[in-house]
């Protein structure tokens, strides 16, 4: 069955495309696929750490502030000191994530208070936070090193006129170390213990308590990664339009990409599936000459098709 | 009196006098009847929609799509109107389509067996997405004729009449959820999904009836927020369901359903309201009310769980 959710975001994506590509042959071009590889890894990166949360059966909805307040803390970091290394700046902003998702993660494993509802304080506080940092200003342009810019321009390969950016690269080594976390590693087992029956993992002698702290944790990690990322994509960070609504987009992608949220079953491939299929949309609704304000539309509607093939194979396997 | 105080409303009501005060201390011009029967009034919507969330939260679901299904019947309401259909028929037409809305996701839910909080994510785009669409980056003027209700009164009092709406509305969304047998339906659902099943609850119905009503609600609320504002946009009431979910959730119901009464989340939305007010009149910048507001839901839904522990002592 696990197999086949992520079947059907293939399916779903592969007729995306081909769709797509008959009616305008410009997606296939260089130009179209550079703009896919640009666009997804952000996505990848935040619904990686959404993924783990929704495995253990819980909710991460803050994450689209936390990425906004980490990225401020970074960029205004890198405005006081244009010299400060992006390797210690990229920490700097693990590091803010790391603290804001351990925060949830105690509200949730510990303080016991529901997903949906410490997230959804978070959500607010986080940015009322990045807003009370920011003092009506925002990270410009020239705030931003060009070595971090140049992670989005720059790539270690080029295929023809495709590049793929720095920016995939670090998503992909992410996916990597959230593959080998899930199938290989005991802890990441456990994950998908607790998601699926936390009481019988309590009764298994697991500390379900700190593991969902520890997916908070991990999933604000990535979301701060998110906040150098978007700066460096975007060059510029403004508090109150950075990552805003984004939570809602990386739900959806590791939904598509088969993730049950009533917990215990999602997978890495998939998620890459699902934001894959985010971004070949986004990208072919362009090139298509579909105007941008259809593009909400087409994700509901993407949304709603995936559940619908959801109900109708749990449906086939039950009867 | 110990039972009373462990109530979840309890620590609303408590948080409400303490806000109360703090703005009377903080500014002269708060205790300024005309200032919070305006502040509330604007907030009518608002109100509306979480009627509607508090008949679902208490049935065991959620409806993250009430802010965008208010957007897009508000979008109908505003070019119906712009068509020169008269403003009864028009408004009569968005509560309609926001019912229509709102019973798609309850068809998704109870009839289909589909999460609630994924089918309205998905409506959550679709329905702000078909306004996007409809509308484009245009807004509609509304004619004088129909804008301007939130500077009208009830005649011969001083209650605004977005609020004169919004209190029946809670009166009577009150008596059906806590005085009828359909009510105790919504709370045999969000107890114990199973048992009301096997108790011959015609839980489907209920379900799609809950969503249906809290989509109607939302239909209204876009027509109101038409007149309120004079303009129509796809962007209306953007993140509302944020608010709406937190007023509902702090005032008592309880996520996970079973639990909650329409006058604790009217009374929470009351004291969201006159938190953010009383803030801005202490000249206290809005971007720290969005910490604070998130803060106070954390602590009193905390302050819930503690107290839930002790009285299971």
């Amino acid at each position: 069955l696990k197999n086949s959710r992520e079947l059907r975001a293939l399916i779903l994506l592969i007729i995306v495309v081909v769709a797509a590509a008959i009616k305008s042959p410009r997606l296939l071009e260089a130009a179209s696929i550079n703009s896919i590889l640009l666009w997804i890894p952000l996505l990848i990166v935040m619904a990686v750490g959404q993924m783990l949360v929704i495995v253990s059966r819980g909710i991460d909805v803050s994450i689209g502030s936390t990425l906004a307040l980490s990225g401020l803390t970074v960029g205004f970091l890198f405005r006081a000191n244009p010299q400060m290394s992006l390797v210690l700046g990229s920490a700097i902003g693990l590091g803010m994530g790391i603290l804001a998702g351990f925060i949830n993660g105690a509200l949730i494993g510990w303080a016991k208070i529901p997903p949906i509802i410490a997230t959804l304080g978070t959500l607010s506080a986080y940015r009322g936070l990045a807003f009370i940092i920011a003092r009506g200003g925002q990270v410009y342009r020239n705030d931003v090193p060009n070595d971090l810019t140049q992670w989005s321009i720059q790539g270690p390969l080029k295929l023809g006129a495709v590049t793929v950016p720095w920016l995939l690269v670090i998503a992909l080594v992410v996916i990597a170390l959230a593959y080998l976390f899930t199938a290989r590693m005991v802890t990441g087992r456990y994950i998908f213990a607790v998601g699926s029956n936390a009481e019988a993992a309590h009764m298994h002698g697991l500390h379900v308590s700190r593991l969902i702290v520890l997916t908070y944790t991990i999933c604000g990690a990535l979301a701060g990664l998110g906040g150098v990322l978007y700066l460096s994509r975007f060059g510029f960070l403004n508090p109150s339009s950075a990552g805003s609504g984004m939570e809602l987009t990386v739900i959806a992608a590791t939904v598509i990409g088969g993730c049950d949220v009533r917990g215990g079953s999602g997978s890495v491939a998939g998620v890459l599936i699902g934001c894959t299929l985010l971004g070949a949309i986004n990208v072919a609704l362009s090139v298509v000459g579909i105007a941008s304000d259809w593009q909400l539309l087409v994700y509901g509607a993407v949304i709603l098709v995936a559940l619908g093939m959801d109900g109708l194979l749990t449906r086939r396997a039950t009867a | 009196m110990r039972k009373l105080l462990t109530t979840p409303e309890a620590i609303t009501v408590v948080l409400l006098i303490i806000a109360f005060f703090v703005g009377i201390v903080e500014s002269k011009y708060f205790l300024d009847p005309f200032y919070l029967l305006d502040q509330t009034a604007m907030n009518a919507e608002a109100g509306m929609l979480v009627l509607g969330m508090t008949l679902v939260i208490v049935c065991g679901e959620i409806d993250l799509s009430v802010a965008s299904n208010l957007a897009l019947s508000g979008c109908i309401v505003a070019k119906l109107i712009a068509a020169g259909l008269p403003a009864p028929v028009a408004i009569l037409a968005g509560i309609v389509i926001g019912a229509t809305l709102g019973g798609f996701n309850g068809l998704l839910v109870a009839y289909a067996n589909l999460p609630s909080f994924l089918v309205s994510l998905g409506t959550w785009a679709l329905y702000r997405g078909i306004a996007q669409a409809l509308m484009g980056a245009e807004s509609t003027m509304l004619p004088k004729s129909y804008s301007g209700i939130d500077a009208k009164f009830i005649p011969g009092t001083g209650i605004p009449i977005p609020l004169g709406i919004l209190l029946i509305l809670a009166a009577a969304i009150g008596l059906l959820l806590h005085r009828s047998v359909f009510g105790r339906w919504i709370f045999a659902i969000g107890s114990n999904d199973q048992a009301a099943r096997y108790s011959a609850v015609p839980y489907q119905g209920v379900k799609l009836l809950v969503f249906i009503i809290s989509g109607a609600l939302a239909g209204g609320g876009g027509a109101l927020m038409d007149s309120r504002l004079g303009v129509a946009r796809y962007d209306l009431a953007q993140g509302m369901e944020l608010t709406v979910i937190t007023a509902t959730v702090l005032g008592g119901a309880s996520i996970y359903g079973g639990r909650g009464t329409i006058a604790g989340s009217v009374l929470a939305l009351m004291l969201m309201v006159i938190i953010s007010s009383g803030l801005g009149l202490a000249n206290v910048p809005a971007d720290y009310q969005l910490a604070i507001i998130g803060t106070i839901l954390i602590v009193a839904v905390g302050l819930n769980a503690i107290s839930k522990r002790f009285a299971a002592r």
